[in-house]
């Protein structure tokens, strides 16, 4: 299953954050999203997630983004863990569980969290709560992962376990891109370095408000 | 859509969740009424409708601003809206949650408040029943509401104006099947029309406010 990007725009407060882009990606490959800060690299994960609105062509096998069934194919975890703090670790996850499917107790511990697992969500500290966030993404069991900065707040042993789940995903056929500036271990990993669209201003009645 | 509710509920319940305000609130209001008014049973009797009705509206109110700003800043809002379940159910099974932590409770206490306002006899019963049918569509309204205002800081308050002027029908029919009733005269064809709009609220409202939230989420 390929991954196929092309000629993908898109606005953002009326400026033109990417235009014209496109890539392609394979199955069991990982692409590093990289570029200065507001370069357009979280639009571009917010709009493959199928968040934000955008122009142009983006295929995953025969599915095309727009689709009633591309929010099947694709998880995304951006920079907010959603998380409750007020439910514990566990009924954080259970919850997700019943959303998307899964088993929320084996997937404790593919971030390491069964010791927190009775622990209020609220009372973990930002990597806890990071490590809970990205355990959605093995939950879910999705073909396509957007990570938006997955290794923020996170320690070494975590980013290694993130590492490891990233290239589990990868070598299981699953696609993801990653949003980073660290460097990540990863082993089949493309780099797309993406630049400042030539600035013009977008027609603001065009920006699709309801689209 | 079952874990949704489930999670729902049981945040409400938590601390800070707020089920209990609502009623809480709704207490306060009506028993203020009778010091505001006087000890004047007969006029205390010819209010009591209109005044349980305007509180319990009231009461809807308070825990709405939350209904999706709480998800819209954990970021939990995106993922429901990327999860398999269709955003009009999500906001469907919000509403419901809503009003299983303050509607509902609000229309088991009415009856017991009436009495402190000297309801007449005849009116128990259809104030419980145009409670029971109206107060859907005030969390179902209230959902609508609350998410043109997800991404707004204080949006409390502008929720508050945009959706009052949405509650009159609801208010009209349910306090006057009400009144009615107390008053000896036919409820029936005002409960029919509450019933009416009600359904009608919980058809329409899902769908304008996943819109709403859709647009929002960007």
């Amino acid at each position: 299953m390929m991954l196929n990007v092309r000629d993908l725009s898109c606005n953002r407060g009326g400026r033109a954050v990417l235009a014209g882009l496109g890539f392609s990606l394979g199955s069991g490959q990982a692409l590093l999203l990289r570029g200065p800060n507001g370069v357009g690299k979280s639009t571009l994960l917010r709009a493959l997630a199928g968040l934000v609105p955008c122009k142009g062509e983006v295929h995953l096998g025969t599915i095309a983004l727009g689709d009633s069934v591309w929010a099947e194919q694709v998880v995304y975890a951006g920079h907010l863990d959603a998380i409750k703090p007020q439910l514990s670790v566990a009924e954080n996850l259970r919850f997700w569980a019943g959303v998307f499917g899964g088993d929320a107790d084996a997937t404790l511990d593919a971030f390491d969290l069964a010791p927190l697992a009775g622990r209020l969500a609220g009372d973990c500290s930002a990597g806890q709560k990071r490590r809970i966030g990205l355990a959605r993404l093995v939950l879910a069991k999705r073909k396509l992962w957007l990570l938006d900065e997955p290794s923020v707040a996170l320690d070494s042993g975590a980013t290694a376990l993130l590492c490891r789940q990233i290239n589990a995903h990868c070598a299981s056929g699953g696609l993801a891109i990653i949003a980073t500036h660290m460097p990540l271990a990863l082993n089949t990993a493309e780099t797309l370095v993406l630049s400042a669209p030539t600035a013009r201003m977008a027609d603001p009645f065009l920006d699709g408000a309801f689209a | 859509m079952r874990a949704l509710l489930l999670r729902d509920l049981r945040l409400a319940l938590r601390s800070g969740g707020g089920a209990g305000l609502g009623l809480a609130f709704f207490l306060i209001v009506v028993m203020l009424v009778p010091f505001g008014i006087g000890p004047d049973t007969a006029l205390l009797a010819r209010v009591a409708p209109g005044v349980l009705w305007v509180a319990a509206l009231l009461a809807c109110l308070l825990s709405l601003d939350r209904l999706f700003q709480a998800d819209a800043e954990d970021g939990s809002l995106d993922i429901i809206a990327l999860s398999p379940l269709p955003l009009e159910a999500a906001v469907l099974v919000k509403a419901l949650a809503h009003w299983l932590t303050t509607g509902l409770p609000l229309v088991v206490a009415a009856p017991v408040l009436a009495v402190t306002l000297n309801l007449p006899s005849g009116g128990y019963g259809w104030l419980v029943a145009s409670l029971l049918a109206g107060t859907p569509a005030l969390s179902a309204l209230g959902a609508f509401a609350a998410s043109l205002t997800v991404g707004l800081r204080r949006g409390g308050l502008l929720l508050s104006l945009l959706v009052l002027p949405l509650y009159i029908p609801t208010l009209i029919f349910g306090a006057r099947c009400a009144a009615n009733a107390a008053s000896g005269q036919p409820a029936l064809p005002a409960f029919l029309i509450l019933a009416g709009i009600s359904l009608a609220t919980l058809a329409l409202a899902p769908f304008a406010a996943a819109a709403a939230l859709r647009s929002q989420l960007r």
